[in-house]
């Protein structure tokens, strides 16, 4: 879809806020189920943490990390054009500043919790 | 003048005053506080502890503080109806058919209702350790 309508930057904004959202929601859901554990089960809920604590568990979370960093991030460029409609005129520079305050502290970010999988390989220790 | 293009932002704000136009605004609120509140839940989790550290009594010696459980309380209830009010428009810009719809629509609810309360349970109700 994206490829056949030549999509510019409105349109990838919005089906990217459209995915990571969803994407989220995802989460929010098995993570409210998780949560209850804790009170319902803490053996079960022990032993999942031990899934995202592992190399495959921290892939998926440095995923899930830039999707809300991305939808944050676009979301606060929505809401300034809303609120400023003059914005409008300058939404393609707001998506791109967007994208380097994603780089700028999604790099560090995915860094931070990839440590204990890449560290030992980089020689910086877990 | 400035002429605005819709496809160019957000959704464009519904016309009147009813239910759409109350949660295009819920939306927008609950948003900024969750790109406070959730952007803060996810560092906390993420780089000022690990997820290698976080068991069962790890959370309940966190929720041992009446400020967290608010928090998260907070952060739950603002997630909630952000994310499934998000999946609700999604759901009504593809799903076709009035028999299709109403089934989507309704699980939606119902999980929402079983995530409100699931959700409610456990920070009510998890036992204060000493």
């Amino acid at each position: 879809m994206l490829l056949r309508y030549r999509a510019r930057e409105g349109m990838l904004a919005w089906a990217f806020h459209r995915i990571s959202g969803v994407a989220i929601w995802l989460f929010v859901v098995i993570h409210v189920v998780d949560i209850y554990l804790v009170g319902g089960d803490p053996k079960a809920y022990n032993t999942l943490l031990q899934v995202y604590s592992s190399t495959p568990g921290r892939i998926v979370e440095v995923l899930l990390g830039a999707a809300l960093l991305y939808h944050a991030l676009n979301g606060l460029r929505i809401l300034i054009i809303d609120l400023w409609p003059v914005m409008t005129v300058y939404h393609r520079a707001l998506w791109y500043a967007s994208w380097v305050i994603f780089v700028v502290v999604g790099i560090p970010g995915a860094v931070i919790i990839l440590r204990p999988v890449i560290g030992p390989a980089l020689g910086i220790g877990a | 003048m400035v002429t605005i293009d819709p496809r160019t932002a957000g959704r464009s704000r519904p016309q009147g005053s009813g239910f759409e136009l109350f949660v295009w605004y819920l939306m927008r609120i609950t948003g900024v506080l969750l790109f406070v509140l959730a952007l803060a839940h996810f560092s906390i989790m993420h780089f000022v502890f690990d997820p290698s550290q976080e068991n069962a009594s790890w959370i309940a010696a966190r929720w041992g503080s009446l400020a967290w459980r608010v928090f998260d309380w907070t952060l739950l209830m603002m997630v909630l109806f952000h994310s499934f009010m998000g999946v609700r428009t999604v759901i009504g810009d593809y799903v076709r058919g009035a028999r299709a719809r109403l089934l989507t629509m309704s699980t939606l609810y119902v999980v929402a209702v079983v995530l409100f309360v699931a959700g409610t349970a456990v920070v009510l109700t998890l036992p204060v350790v000493a």
